[in-house]
């Protein structure tokens, strides 16, 4: 069973719920996906068990055999070739990997190059198997990084939690792909809403399960929450605005393993989720 | 010589166009017949590395200068590598920076920006 925990903003509790979901279960499996900035080791402090280096490949041309005619120009959607003084110039940086520029070489003058763009670092955290994806600075995709990640969980049969990245762009659907559940994590502001729309989006887009945990609710009005109500989306739970959680996740400890009642929060959630998924594959197996 | 410009139609009377990759034309004009044809710029539309394609297609129009707003670091490298020189516009009409360029009053554009990769704005 794959949990994927997503917002369409940073600092809305992605983190704070899958990390303590990963946690209060029996035995879980926990991914950062958000390569940028993982931070979901920084609460498991996990054993290091191991690590892996990723590397993409990038196009190389050999001048003598290219004849200047352009086709992997021409063919490049993302732009990252240029053919300027007659020489190919490879753009690394907004190169996607596709591979398409040497199919079409007629010359045969592109040959793949690798290159190191980031890591995955496992270990172990008490009951929790914690892996983490890390993009090195200055590179422009996580997204190979996140087909690594997920790999990993292809072979686990532990509830997963994928800690998404925020946002909606390329490196989340990608997050989400395998997933079979998807939490949305959303502010009880306006801007919540318009992100929470976001992720919405998504994973209607997706056809994939979800429903909303409501994070930091105070008294009074809730736009997050009548969003929820008139589109009908299921609300998993409401976290209430509170100090003391702030400050444990501030100082990097996870709720579930300091205080019973975050542990009995959590657990709950994590029922009703299971409950959730088990109910999808039943009615859309 | 020939030089080049961001437009926002294909008319002497239009605008400088306030982007560089995005552009939806170039002007590619002649400072010494004083004739200026307009090129289409198939880059604007492109999901990423506009500038690269859009700098593609000025040095394929064999201009020595450049007259822009703005250019990122990418596109500028292709440029540079074509030894094409890049100057700041002055103001937004075309003929006022093709006056100023004829009279040597235009400046290097220093200031190379980082690109906006998929993240717009101005």
């Amino acid at each position: 069973m794959k949990i994927a925990v997503l917002s369409g903003k940073g600092g809305t509790g992605k983190t704070l719920v899958s990390v303590n979901l990963a946690a209060v279960a029996k035995e879980a499996f926990y991914i950062d996906c958000d390569v940028e900035e993982p931070n979901g080791h920084l609460f498991f402090e996990p054993k290091p068990i191991g690590s892996e280096k990723i590397v993409i490949k990038i196009p190389v041309v050999d001048e003598k055999l290219c004849n200047g005619c352009r086709k992997c120009v021409e063919f490049c959607k993302f732009n990252a070739l240029a053919y300027i003084n007659n020489k190919l110039i490879v753009f690394d940086d907004v190169c996607h990997s596709c591979g398409g520029c040497m199919l079409f070489c007629p010359e045969k003058a592109l040959t793949e190059q690798e290159k190191m763009i980031g890591q995955v670092q496992y270990g172990n955290s008490e009951n929790v198997t914690v892996v983490t994806g890390i993009l090195n600075t200055g590179e422009a995709s996580g997204t190979p990084i996140i087909k690594k990640l997920l790999n990993y969980a292809k072979r686990e049969q532990a509830i997963t939690f994928i800690d998404c990245p925020p946002g909606s762009a390329c490196i989340v659907m990608e997050s989400i792909k395998d997933a079979d559940y998807c939490i949305l994590v959303a502010e009880p502001t306006l801007f919540g809403v318009h992100n929470l729309n976001m992720v919405y989006e998504l994973v209607k887009l997706f056809h994939k399960p979800y429903g909303v945990v409501l994070n930091k609710c105070l008294e009074g009005e809730n736009p997050a929450e009548k969003f929820c109500i008139e589109k009908g989306i299921k609300i998993l739970e409401k976290i209430p605005f509170d100090n003391e959680l702030g400050k444990l996740n501030s100082n990097a400890l996870i709720s579930v393993r300091e205080y019973e009642k975050y542990k009995e929060l959590f657990a709950s959630l994590l029922q009703i989720v299971t409950e959730e998924v088990q109910h999808e594959a039943a009615v859309n197996p | 010589m020939k030089i080049a410009m961001p437009v926002n139609d294909k008319s002497m009377e239009s605008c400088v166009g306030n982007t560089f990759g995005r552009t939806g034309y170039f002007l590619v004009y002649d400072t010494e017949t004083k004739e200026g044809i307009f090129v289409d710029n198939s880059a604007a539309a492109s999901q990423g590395g506009a500038g690269i394609k859009a700098a593609q297609t000025v040095v394929d129009s064999q201009v020595e200068a450049l007259i822009t707003p703005q250019c990122g670091e990418n596109a500028a490298k292709v440029l540079q590598a074509s030894n094409i020189k890049i100057y700041k516009i002055i103001n937004d009409s075309i003929q006022d920076n093709i006056n100023a360029f004829n009279h040597g009053e235009l400046s290097l554009l220093e200031k190379i920006h980082g690109g906006f990769h998929g993240h717009g704005g101005k």
